[in-house]
């Protein structure tokens, strides 16, 4: 023990020890060469004697510190060694780094997306036992909850030890002068408790503090804490004015929370309290219920429970609950399954792309070994054992992977911080908060180490299967390269089938899904998504609560932006385009059976000039006008897909539709159709929609689209300040460009992202592919270059040559495409759910790719085979 | 040239330490004590002196200081400790022993 402690001293002091040593021999060579002085040698001579009796200082020197050293300095050695080989050939290490880093880096800073996004669990108390609750339809999968719903599942169910819920709500806050329009969450008392959330400052809400008529109170959350307050902590108890009313802070809610869905860009958030006019109906739908399990019930049970109350309420209330079910899943399932396809793929992508880094160094690796065969024989002959000579392979293996790792670390980090900023910003905290984790952590660590051992083990077996396979007299011996070149051969063109294989899965996927992303941007949307320059309004509610008042200010919007230079025409409307297949109305057509179906439709109210504002184009009849504001109930225009889908085979004109129950007030006619409008996702389909005119409607809550002549970006801080100026007590928001609204919908984020990460992928396969050909078929013909010699000296064509090359890189490129072909169609089938209006087995993308791939084999192959064509015959049979 | 004979395997330890029971030693002056003492017989090579002396030093049976030589110069001077003369003891036996042993296979009467 104490020997292993001062052992441990002296592998801490190894400087020192080695200086005390060298000191001390150097004092005894100097005393010996005295003594020899003294016995009357001349100086010279007495050196030379001394240092001779004295011996190799430096074989002196290791001898002591083996005594002195551990086992471990041997591997050390051994890692000095291999740093020093690579060093010597800075080609081959600096390649091979660079091309492990990529793939090690990509992969790391995909997976710390996908660990942030499905691996990581929700920061929630036991959030597996978490549910996401919800009613469904025959058209929505999962559409919200009605308030009258809610409360009946919640006193009626059996497997949940808490159902709350939550909806998005929207103030004006009045902040010292601002007025600023900003989006709260309005939630039953028990959410976050149900959540397992306290909160950081204050109270969370009390049982019983989210029915109608109590105190008005409101919680932070984290982020309108810092934003509005900048953190303070005196904020609760103090009065907050939303909206003209008066609020008490009552608690400051943790970062955490931002996890809760749909909470992510909400500052402030408010109990339910009072029906909004909707609520009042049972057949309205706003809200998204959480649930969490009772101990020991499952999804499914719970499902079941609530799928029975569903059924008795439909039977009660057949008007509004017909065939209204029960969707309960998982909370995590509701948060990421948007984005788990894309995760997905972008893992395998990754994946792929570090096998394709791997494959590349171990042909890399291969070839070095070649040139290394006969230092292998030397010290294999020389009684090295096969388990010295492994450890040799594995130790270099092993530090090419490492140095790789730590380089790929900063390609990770890089690679994590682009990825993010794909991402707007807005959109990020609305929908996807676990992106906040991405970054370093012990499971991207575990991961990043885990790939780094697997390929550092790739790529000392390499080196290891190729030296065992032979004997070793063959490699001593002279002139026994044909052995040797045909069995690397064989390994080394497998290994670039295998790279050609995986570029072109990754080729065809990039293809197809640009080609879905393409076709996306290009949906047909019915209107012109160009010069439309766009913004939110909210009115204050207490000065603006009839629909006269509203209108009067709608006019006055148009008026004065109408009057802007740059402007061609205004309108207002509802929803925007591109928005959602939501809003929507319960339709029954005068004339026609009916037996409680849901007609569901979306319903946009629009100022008269809106369809000439989008440039959307009339199909049949007459378009809204000024006049039909004041017919009541109003004239309605609908759009195609309404027409094709309740007037099948008939002229859709003069017909009348009303609300579910045909009250006389509701019945409209149908005075226009038009083409299509996109209202939805681009990735959605199209839903059957009416159009009424907004002026009847008193919504204090309205979108402005504005056409202008030129740069409609250039006119939006504009367009806001002249609104603001109408009345400064207006909250306005949301200044976007129609382009961008297409351009940042989450259907094209996932798409675009999806598309330049695998295309970037795809392109580092094709070069790291085609560079492993050129390698193989390069190596090959210099392995050959003395056959080749033979063959010319006895009478064969140049071209003949150029032929023997290239049939031989063609074979292999024919292989590579084709099995990557049939892996790409079954690669594409995988993530269907990310092509838009393109098959997995789209001919033009996979010819495309097809023959991209063959002309760059084909390049690579006709460098090498060029110089196997200019081969000297006579050089040739010389040089060996 | 008469060929020196080579020290007996094990016993460099042994005579190291008792060489240093006089007086603390350095390298050099272990080596030409051994020599003198042995008249000339006995010649310790550097390439086992330090090694031994380490791992004497790793065992504790030796404590090592730099001080000044007699002709001013610095050189590391190895002291027997207490564990050494004990261990001295030890292989002087063991030593005493095995050469008994040997003589009498020795002076056996091969007749």
């Amino acid at each position: 023990m104490m020997r292993w402690l001062r052992k441990l001293g002296l592998l801490l002091a190894r400087g020192r020890f080695r200086e005390e040593l060298d000191e001390e021999m150097a004092f005894h060579r100097a005393e010996a060469e005295r003594a020899l002085l003294n016995e009357g040698i001349e100086p010279e001579g007495a050196r030379m004697a001394a240092r001779r009796q004295f011996g190799n200082t430096t074989r002196l020197r290791e001898q002591s510190e083996e005594v002195v050293g551990f086992r471990v300095e041997t591997i050390w050695q051994d890692v000095r060694y291999g740093l020093r080989q690579l060093r010597r050939s800075p080609g081959f290490g600096v390649t091979a780094v660079l091309i492990l880093a990529l793939g090690l880096g990509v992969s790391t800073a995909i997976f710390s997306f996908v660990d942030a996004a499905l691996v990581q669990p929700l920061p929630f108390e036991k959030p597996s036992r978490i549910v996401d609750v919800d009613e469904n339809s025959a058209v929505f999968p999962r559409s919200n909850l009605s308030r009258d719903d809610y409360e009946d599942w919640k006193r009626l169910n059996t497997t949940l030890s808490s159902l709350e819920v939550y909806t998005g709500d929207g103030f004006l806050l009045h902040l010292g002068a601002t007025s600023e329009p900003v989006p709260a969450l309005r939630v039953s008392a028990g959410l976050f408790r149900t959540l397992g959330l306290k909160p950081v400052l204050g109270r969370d809400f009390l049982p019983g503090e989210d029915q109608p008529g109590r105190a008005k109170v409101v919680l932070l959350s984290y982020r309108g804490w810092n934003k509005w307050f900048g953190g303070r902590s005196d904020v609760v108890g103090q009065a907050l004015n939303l909206s003209g009313d008066s609020y008490t802070i009552v608690g400051v809610m943790p970062a955490a929370a931002s996890y809760a869905p749909r909470a992510g860009n909400r500052d402030f958030i408010v109990p339910l309290q009072d029906k909004t006019g909707c609520e009042k109906r049972r057949s309205c739908h706003n809200l998204d219920g959480v649930g969490r399990l009772r101990d020991g019930v499952t999804v499914e049970q719970a499902r079941g429970d609530l799928q029975r109350i569903a059924a008795q309420l439909e039977k009660l209330y057949p008007g509004s609950n017909k065939d209204q079910g029960a969707s309960v899943q998982p909370l995590r399932n509701y948060l990421v399954g948007d984005v788990q396809p894309i995760l997905l793929t972008l893992l395998a992508g990754a994946g792929l792309l570090l096998l394709i880094a791997c494959v590349n160094v171990a042909s890399l690796v291969l070839v070095r070994a070649e040139s290394r065969r006969r230092e292998v024989a030397v010290r294999g002959a020389l009684g090295a054992s096969r388990t010295r000579l492994a450890r040799q392979f594995i130790t270099e293996g092993m530090l090419l992977a490492t140095v790789g790792c730590a380089c790929g670390a900063l390609v990770a980090e890089w690679a994590m911080k682009l990825l993010t900023q794909l991402v707007p910003k807005d959109a990020a905290a609305e929908t996807m908060p676990y992106l906040q984790r991405v970054g370093w952590n012990a499971h991207t660590a575990l991961f990043a180490a885990a790939m780094t051992f697997a390929a550092g083990l790739v790529l000392a077996l390499t080196p290891m299967l190729r030296h065992r396979a032979q004997a070793l007299a063959d490699n001593l011996a002279e002139g026994s390269r044909g052995a040797a070149g045909r069995f690397w051969s064989r390994l080394g063109a497998n290994l670039v089938v295998v790279e050609l294989t995986i570029a072109v899965v990754l080729l065809a996927g990039a293809g197809l899904l640009g080609k879905s992303l393409y076709r996306l941007l290009h949906v047909e949307t019915g209107f012109d998504p160009t010069h439309l320059a766009t913004v939110q309004v909210m009115a204050p509610q207490t000065r603006f609560a009839n629909p006269e008042q509203t209108a009067q200010l709608q006019r006055d919007v148009i008026r004065r932006l109408s009057a802007l230079p740059g402007a061609v025409s205004v309108a207002v409307t509802t929803d925007l385009p591109i928005q959602c297949n939501c809003d929507t109305d319960w339709i029954r057509i005068v004339g026609k059976p009916f037996h409680g179906e849901h007609n569901e439709v979306l319903e946009r109210d629009v100022s008269p000039e809106y369809f000439a504002t989008l440039k959307a184009r009339l199909d049949r009849g007459r378009l809204l006008t000024e006049e039909d504001t004041n017919v009541k109930p109003a004239p309605t225009v609908i759009s195609e897909s309404l027409a094709r889908k309740y007037f099948p085979g008939e002229d859709p004109l003069g017909h009348k539709i009303g609300n579910g129950d045909l009250d006389p007030k509701s019945m409209r006619e149908i005075v226009g159709v038009i083409a299509d409008i996109r209202e939805n996702g681009l990735a959605d389909d199209t839903f059957p929609a009416e159009y009424e005119p907004i002026y009847q409607s008193s919504d204090n809550y309205f979108a402005v689209a504005m056409r202008t002549a030129g740069d409609e970006k250039a006119l939006l801080p504009t367009m806001a300040k002249t609104i603001r100026a109408i009345d400064p007590e207006l909250g306005v928001s949301g200044e976007i460009t129609m382009m961008d609204q297409i351009e940042s919908s989450q259907s094209s984020i996932i798409h675009r992202v999806a598309t330049w990460l695998v295309g970037g992928f795809a392109a580092i396969a094709l070069v790291l592919g085609v560079v492993g050909l050129y390698g193989v078929v390069a190596f090959s013909v210099s392995q050959r270059t003395r056959e080749i010699g033979v063959r010319m000296a006895l009478g064969a064509q140049r071209k003949r040559v150029y032929g023997m090359i290239l049939r031989q890189a063609g074979g292999l490129t024919l292989i590579g495409i084709g099995a990557g072909l049939a892996c790409s169609i079954a690669a594409a089938v995988a993530m269907k759910s990310l092509l838009f209006r393109v098959a997995a087995w789209d001919l033009p993308t996979l010819a495309a790719v097809a023959l991209v791939l063959g002309g760059a084999s084909l390049l690579a192959s006709f460098l090498p085979a060029r110089r196997a064509a200019l081969v000297n015959p006579v050089e040739a049979l010389r040089s060996e | 040239m008469t060929r020196k004979p080579e020290l007996l395997p094990g016993t460099l330890d042994m005579l190291i330490l008792k060489t240093l029971t006089r007086a603390p030693l350095h390298g050099y002056g272990i080596a030409l004590s051994i020599k003198r003492l042995s008249d000339e017989v006995l010649t310790v090579e550097e390439g086992s002196l330090y090694p031994a002396l380490q791992r004497l030093l790793l065992q504790g049976w030796v404590k090592a200081e730099w001080k000044m030589t007699e002709t001013n110069r610095r050189a590391r001077f190895y002291t027997l400790t207490a564990a050494g003369r004990k261990q001295l003891g030890v292989e002087v036996s063991e030593f005493e022993q095995m050469i008994a042993a040997i003589g009498r296979v020795l002076a056996a009467d091969s007749r």
